[in-house]
């Protein structure tokens, strides 16, 4: 209901982040999504994800295509710009965007229809071009906006509210865009904001291409007992391969963890992460044994979830394409025209 | 007695004897380096200071299947394409006998004749001139790619013989050519000095169709529509460039990136001023440009009319979320892959109109390299203004085909025009933002960047339906009062626009009635010709050449003031007419349709047939109705 204006009020209490920021500054309009949507969950997690790491709303760029998952970019983050796209090239455009200013923070949230169907093509090849953003994709298994048709992200067997059981193999986001190069790679659950939000702050902190395959159950159409979309397929069988903390830059590290238990990785932006080993041994720079991990727990009919891949050695668009320190948008055209007489010379050679 | 001309039946020939106009056609195997060679033949021509204009006639294909290059020859300036070929070099076994057969009589054939011709490709009505080329490169030359290369330099040193060309200018060339890699110059020049020798040792050389300088080409250049339209967006101010390899479009972008690697370098960290993405399809191509537009870069893409079909839904979007972006369209022979090595204006209605629902988009219309170049560049400035996509819509026969033009001009100090974009201090001092608010009245809201300003001049682009703030709705009329405000913009439009070239004589015809032409983009080659020899044959016709869409109001008043308007296009349906038809008040009794749609350029004396063709028929109706009236 975007035409109903979201109540304001003013809480006395409420803290402040780094830029006197709160919370209610990082909100957007009221959802429109069905109540209990897991989509909904994932805009809080945005949020306060946001805060958390102070980032200043105005510079993130926040892209969709079409679909349930590419309306909530308006849920969270009024004072950043957004764009919902066309179905499927959110990709498309964020990478055209990202080639105009690369100073901004992008935010791309899209959905498995979305990026799985329409729009798998650039998806792939958005992985492949390193451009420097966080793509979310909210996976419910299902198309909710034209009424719970399956997705290519549903598992065989798995049935929707209408009983329509995929009979297809289904598309691992998580495992196409290691395969294509991505160099942060998560999987997380809309309801488990204690690992979404700081795999969030990462995954923005993250300089190259980062992923982040939620599954985000679809309330109306798909969180049957017998989807493996669905709340509770996924409260029972989802398993973290490492708990997250993250820690902005400039910010102390409080806490402390046993040795042995930790394993520390500092981002380019001078944020740290902290994974907290929970059983396995888990390596995330390991690109082959996290393809493996998550084919062995599916085979188990459990989702691994967390961090599963990251390489902070990667170029990214901008340092393959050797661009210029500047944004290209702010280059005037001192900068960019040649002038008359460069001109006059080129005529010389078409003579 | 030279073979040649021994076997030949001369002496009952009456030959074409003309100077500085005539035809040369070299019919070639893909493949076979003639390119380079047919090329500096032309620019020989043009050095001369005699006005040329040559025609790649190309097959789909690498290596193998034939391809020819025409080249007209006229010092009156007469550039479209003519019927009928005076010298036909006829280097390919394939074509051979239409090649022949395609010269008029009078005219001559250059061949190879190490082998003789047979029989049935002679003719009695035609001069043959036989080379032994490629006994001559056996003899000369030891490697294989030699001998195949330089059989193509040496028909152009008999072409010099022959016609006269200026030795000094092709050995200049070679120079030219060959800059760099000097060892490659010797070679060559022999090459060229073999046909040169064996032409004037066995020919009565120069022929009586010949060349003389003369000084018709002073401040002209000769290039290709594509080199001009990728020098346009370096000019222009474009930073970011998206596309998908295709023909005929593939050298824009091609071009933009070479002259980039040499303009656009930062000199201090030699770091780029630009980036270009190779993109998946033309879907992304367009997306691309989409999303750096909006985020402020001057992007483009350059495409022909399957990429136009691919584009349909991103045009929607850029043209109701209001995003500048330009496009090249290098047209060429449709539908589907139609025959996408030829020429064509067949996508104007697919673009005037381009994506579901109501739509419109501005078209611009170049008509030789020089406005490709002058185009491009406004169409960054038009796009930024009007916050819509422009499309350029260039042709395969322009785009791909050296023409001659004046000498490209950039006015130094000439700054980009942005339109109406908010500053952050702008953004400070302003009350409210409203991105689709129409404060001025001319349908045109103001934008912001994103990242401008901590607390102001954000906004949602969508392509749903949205308020004047950008925020979304289903209210009819709301959602009404935005599309209307949008066409409005479209008469804005019109004032950013391109006027149309008119010439108007204010002459009558002898029958009382008022006659017109009226075309655009590659059919203006032609037009100078058509009129010069209908006028010879008592017809006046005033001209409007279409330089944009929408249309200027210009173009109404021409079709009022006048009986009988011949619109010249090349595309089978009369697209131009039916746009024409739309958009203005024109009865079909008033417009008449010359159409060329084979694939190779429309030539004058098609449309001076046509003319006369219909006017008889039009003079005795028209007079009939005023007598039935009397």
């Amino acid at each position: 209901m975007t035409y109903i204006r979201k109540p304001k009020f003013a809480n006395p209490h409420i803290r402040s982040n780094d830029l006197g920021l709160t919370h209610r500054d990082y909100e957007g309009s009221l959802t429109t999504l069905c109540g209990g949507c897991g989509h909904d969950s994932i805009s809080a997690a945005i949020i306060q994800a946001a805060v958390g790491m102070s980032l200043p709303p105005h510079r993130v760029a926040k892209l969709s295509g079409i679909g349930c998952s590419s309306k909530i970019p308006a849920y969270f983050l009024s004072r950043s710009h957004g764009f919902n796209s066309v179905h499927g090239r959110m990709p498309s455009v964020a990478t055209g965007a990202n080639m105009a200013n690369k100073e901004l923070y992008f935010l791309g949230v899209s959905g498995d229809g979305d990026s799985a169907s329409i729009g798998l093509g650039q998806f792939c090849h958005i992985v492949r071009r390193r451009i420097n953003m966080l793509y979310i994709v909210a996976n419910n298994g299902t198309y909710g906006l034209t009424k719970g048709q399956l997705s290519a992200t549903a598992d065989p067997g798995s049935r929707t509210k209408s009983g329509e059981e995929s009979q297809y193999d289904n598309i691992d986001m998580a495992t196409l865009a290691i395969e294509l190069g991505a160099s942060f790679v998560a999987r997380s659950f809309s309801g488990d904001k204690s690992q979404l939000v700081p795999l969030i702050q990462a995954g923005l902190s993250h300089k190259g291409f980062a992923f982040i395959d939620v599954i985000s159950p679809c309330v109306t159409f798909n969180n049957t007992d017998f989807s493996t979309h669905g709340y509770k397929n996924t409260w029972e069988n989802y398993q973290a391969l490492s708990s997250i903390d993250y820690v902005p830059m400039r910010k102390e590290i409080t806490t402390s963890y046993g040795a042995g238990e930790d394993k520390e990785i500092t981002l380019h932006d001078g944020s740290v992460i902290h994974l907290h080993k929970t059983g396995s041994d888990y390596r995330p720079e390991d690109r082959d044994n996290a393809l493996s991990h998550i084919s062995d727990y599916r085979k188990k009919g459990k989702i691994a979830t967390g961090l599963l891949y990251i390489n902070q050695d990667q170029a990214d668009f901008h340092e393959l394409n050797d661009s210029v320190d500047k944004p290209l948008n702010t280059l005037a055209s001192s900068d960019l025209c040649p002038g008359n007489e460069v001109l006059q010379s080129i005529n010389e050679t078409f003579r | 007695m030279p073979e040649a001309i021994a076997t030949s039946n001369a002496s009952r020939i009456t030959p074409i004897t003309r100077v500085n106009d005539f035809v040369v056609k070299f019919a070639n195997v893909n493949g076979s380096g003639s390119a380079s060679a047919n090329n500096m033949f032309a620019k020989a021509v043009f050095r001369m200071g005699i006005p040329v204009s040559p025609h790649n006639i190309f097959p789909s294909n690498i290596q193998g299947l034939p391809t020819w290059y025409e080249v007209r020859i006229s010092e009156a300036g007469y550039l479209g394409r003519r019927d009928g070929v005076d010298l036909m070099v006829a280097m390919n076994e394939q074509t051979i006998r239409n090649d022949i057969d395609s010269v008029l009589p009078g005219g001559y054939v250059l061949y190879d004749n190490s082998k003789p011709l047979g029989p049935h490709l002679l003719r009695d009505d035609i001069n043959y001139l036989g080379i032994p080329i490629k006994d001559i490169c056996l003899k000369e030359f030891e490697k294989p790619t030699q001998r195949q290369l330089f059989k193509n330099i040496v028909y152009v040193g008999a072409l010099a013989a022959f016609l006269e060309i200026d030795f000094q200018v092709l050995t200049d060339l070679v120079g030219d050519q060959f800059r760099g890699k000097e060892r490659l110059i010797p070679p060559n020049i022999h090459a060229l000095e073999l046909g040169h020798q064996y032409a004037s040792n066995n020919f009565k050389c120069p022929l009586q169709i010949r060349l003389k300088h003369c000084r018709k080409t002073d401040n002209k250049i000769l290039i290709d529509g594509n080199t001009a339209v990728a020098l346009g967006c370096v000019y222009g101010g474009a930073t970011v460039a998206a596309w998908y390899p295709l023909t005929p479009s593939t050298s824009v972008v091609d071009a933009f990136g070479k002259y980039c690697k040499r303009l656009r370098i930062d000199p201090g960290s030699g770091k780029r001023k630009y980036a270009i993405v190779q993109a998946e399809d033309e879907l992304a191509a367009i997306g691309i440009t989409v999303g750096a537009g909006w985020n402020g870069a001057r992007a483009f893409t350059a495409t022909s009319g399957p990429g136009i079909s691919l584009m349909q839904e991103f045009l929607g979007l850029a043209y109701f979320a209001e995003v500048p972006i330009v496009i090249f369209d290098i047209q060429r022979a449709g539908p589907s892959t139609g025959m996408p090595t030829r020429t064509q204006q067949s996508d104007i209605l697919s673009c005037a109109y381009a994506s579901h629902g109501d739509t419109k988009q501005v078209l611009l219309f170049p008509a030789s390299p020089g406005e490709c170049f002058d185009f491009a560049i406004e169409a960054f400035d038009i796009a930024d203004n009007l916050q819509t996509p422009v499309i350029v819509m260039s042709d395969l026969e322009l785009g791909m085909n050296e023409q001659m033009c004046d000498a490209l001009q950039w006015t130094d100090g000439r700054e980009y025009d942005r339109g109406k974009v908010l500053s952050e201090a702008q953004l400070e001092e302003l009350g409210e933002f409203a991105r689709y608010r129409d404060v001025d009245g001319d349908g045109i809201g103001y934008r912001t960047y994103p990242g401008t300003h901590p607390e102001k001049g954000s906004y949602f682009t969508r392509g749903s339906s949205h308020d004047d703030r950008a925020a979304y709705t289903e209210d009819g009329n709301v959602y009404a009062g935005v599309m209307d405000r949008i066409a409005r913009k479209f008469n804005t439009a019109v004032g950013f626009l391109p006027l149309p070239e008119q010439i108007d004589t204010e002459q009558e015809n002898s029958s009382g009635l008022k006659l017109g032409l009226l075309f655009y983009g590659t059919t203006t080659s032609a037009i100078q010709e058509s009129l010069d020899s209908l006028e010879r044959q008592g017809y006046h016709f005033d001209t409007l050449r279409i330089r944009a869409f929408p249309f200027h109001e210009s173009v109404q008043q021409f079709i009022d003031c006048h009986d009988r308007i011949y619109v010249i296009e090349q595309n089978r349906d009369a697209q131009m007419k039916s746009l024409l038809k739309i958009e203005c008040d024109a009865s079909n009794r008033k417009l008449a349709s010359i159409l060329n749609y084979n694939g190779v350029l429309i030539t004058a004396q098609h449309i001076e047939r046509s003319v006369l063709e219909d006017l008889a028929t039009f003079e005795q109706t028209a007079a009939n109705t005023l007598s039935s009236r009397a």
